[in-house]
């Protein structure tokens, strides 16, 4: 498996394909969306939401053999490919790697300025609940 | 007369511009307006040549500042036809205009029991000061049913009128939607069982011809910079008699007549309601965007500005997965609208990478829209500078849009 700095520097080099232009990288994220799996509908709940974002977002996460699994969905396409791309560098991994893990490709690929900044603050609570997840599950196998 | 939109556009800077590497289209007017230059002109001059504060200043800067101050809350009178200038009061907005109105008049003459009519189709600023309004002193609030188009019930409204009834606050022109409320009617039928009725004419000011003395309304509350004025600046007509019984909103100086520890009285309207030192910039530079709509005639304006919603539905009605959201028969120029199985949020973004500017939400109208069963709409909505031109390109891209999930 790829390390997530590995990963983080594929998805700045797919970005880097589509350049400058605003719309090719929006239709692009929101494609991504698509790739995200089925989220359970009876997880589909208020304590689920994540708080901070403007569209909705579900977020849940499994300690599977001691690597977190996360799954997660969203009333808009956007968001969707957003948390795909994170889901992507951080699943699978153990508590340790994700709570370390310096999310660079964000600002590398000008997140900010393709989603503005009311998204972009969404994209921090997303990434800090996802965070939140991994140090539960931590302190969880260290008891 | 047909205006010359090309020379029109020239007047106002911002429209020259990319945005994402494509020329600018704004389309987001019913939230602000865009400026002219003779505006901006007006607030530099201001600042430049004439700042001072005005009504009490010994010398010919402060008198210059309050003559043209002064200027604009004579434009302001002409603009909404009131009878004098007294009846003018500047505000912040539309928003303060209204709790004004709820803190002052509300606060005196509603009282236990007695009820506020609105419409489901309110901005919350003119849903949320009522209910702290009724919370507070026991009053009810009363909602005027709409219709699938986005049209109040007329009939419904009537049933709940009655001599408990002591004010009706209505929407204009309804910034979700569009849609013109019959509010000559309105006002009638509130009048007939002794309410009270303010206008919100956020929407509708930069459109429609209002004179407060034909249609009788009691209030009339709205905002500069939707009339491409600056932001910042508020206006709220009322009725002198009425003006003159209610007690004053913020206390402090110019408000006053006179001062003691003991006692202090208050200062004529408008006075009485402007207290310290006002937005004395924004007030100078307002009266040239009344000039620039005086210039042209809303008429001539929103002969263009439907002809621009007449091409806009035309135009979209054909993108597959195409939903409009509300079609009232009487409009300005608002359309709002989904795209089948998008989310507004998602739209707006594809739309703002084509360089397009729309709004995308609720629209700060959440009750309206759980009337819809929706969660918001995309609006795009027009102003004097927009072309169709403007609009066969933001139809283009939505179709392509619209593809990505109405294929």
């Amino acid at each position: 498996m790829s390390s997530i700095k590995d990963i983080q520097e594929e998805i700045v080099s797919e970005f880097e394909i589509l350049g400058d232009d605003k719309e090719s990288t929006v239709f692009y994220i929101m494609e991504l969306g698509g790739s995200l799996g089925k989220f359970p509908e009876n997880e589909r709940k208020e304590e689920n939401i994540i708080k901070g974002c403007q569209s909705k977002v579900w977020l849940i996460a499994d300690d599977v053999d001691g690597k977190v699994h996360y799954q997660a969905d969203s009333n808009t396409d956007i968001t969707k490919g957003l948390i795909s791309l994170l889901i992507r560098v951080l699943n699978n991994r153990s508590p340790e790697e994700i709570l370390n893990a310096e999310l660079n490709f964000i600002n590398r690929i000008g997140m900010g300025s393709i989603i503005g900044s009311q998204r972009s603050n969404g994209l921090s609570a997303m990434i800090k609940q996802m965070k939140l997840y991994a140090f539960a599950f931590q302190t969880k196998q260290n008891a | 007369m047909s205006l010359n939109i090309d020379q029109i556009r020239g007047l106002f800077p911002v429209l020259h511009q990319e945005v994402h590497g494509k020329p600018l289209i704004y389309f987001d007017n019913a939230a602000t307006t865009q400026k002219p230059q003779s505006v901006l002109d007006a607030l530099s001059n201001y600042y430049g040549r004439d700042n001072s504060n005005i009504h009490r200043g010994a010398h010919a800067l402060a008198d210059r500042a309050t003559q043209y101050y002064e200027e604009t809350r004579e434009a302001v009178r002409e603009f909404v036809g009131a009878k004098e200038a007294a009846e003018i009061i500047f505000t912040k907005g539309t928003t303060e205009s209204i709790n004004l109105v709820a803190q002052t008049f509300g606060r005196k003459f509603i009282g236990k029991d007695d009820e506020i009519v609105i419409s489901t189709m309110e901005h919350h600023s003119n849903i949320v000061p009522w209910q702290m309004l009724c919370e507070e002193k026991g009053a009810v609030l009363k909602i005027i049913p709409i219709n699938e188009a986005g049209e109040i019930h007329f009939g419904e409204f009537e049933k709940l009128l009655s001599p408990k009834t002591k004010l009706v606050s209505i929407v204009h022109a309804s910034n979700a939607l569009g849609t013109i409320n019959p509010v000559r009617k309105v006002i009638d039928a509130a009048h007939a069982v002794g309410a009270r009725v303010l206008l919100d004419g956020a929407q509708s000011t930069a459109h429609l011809e209002i004179n407060v003395q034909e249609l009788d309304c009691d209030f009339l509350a709205f905002s500069a910079h939707k009339l491409y004025g600056p932001t910042g600046l508020g206006v709220l007509y009322g009725k002198r008699e009425i003006l003159e019984a209610m007690p004053p909103f913020l206390g402090g100086g110019e408000m006053i007549k006179e001062v003691t520890f003991e006692k202090t009285t208050y200062n004529e309207i408008p006075f009485k309601f402007e207290a310290g030192t006002p937005n004395i910039a924004d007030v100078i530079a307002f009266k040239s965007a009344l000039d620039f709509i005086k210039q042209y005639g809303k008429p001539a304006i929103k002969a263009h500005e439907d002809a621009l919603l007449a091409h806009a539905n035309e135009t979209m009605k054909p993108i597959k997965g195409f939903i409009p959201v509300g079609t009232a028969e009487e409009k300005v120029s608002v359309l709002s609208f989904n795209i089948n199985g998008m989310h507004p949020f998602d739209v707006g973004q594809m739309l703002d990478a084509k360089g397009i500017a729309v709004r995308t939400g609720h629209h700060c109208t959440q009750p309206l829209m759980k009337r819809f069963g929706i969660e918001g709409t995309v609006r795009a909505s027009f102003a004097v500078y927009n072309t169709k031109s403007e609009i066969d390109k933001m139809a283009e891209g939505l179709a392509q849009i619209a593809r990505f999930k109405n294929k």
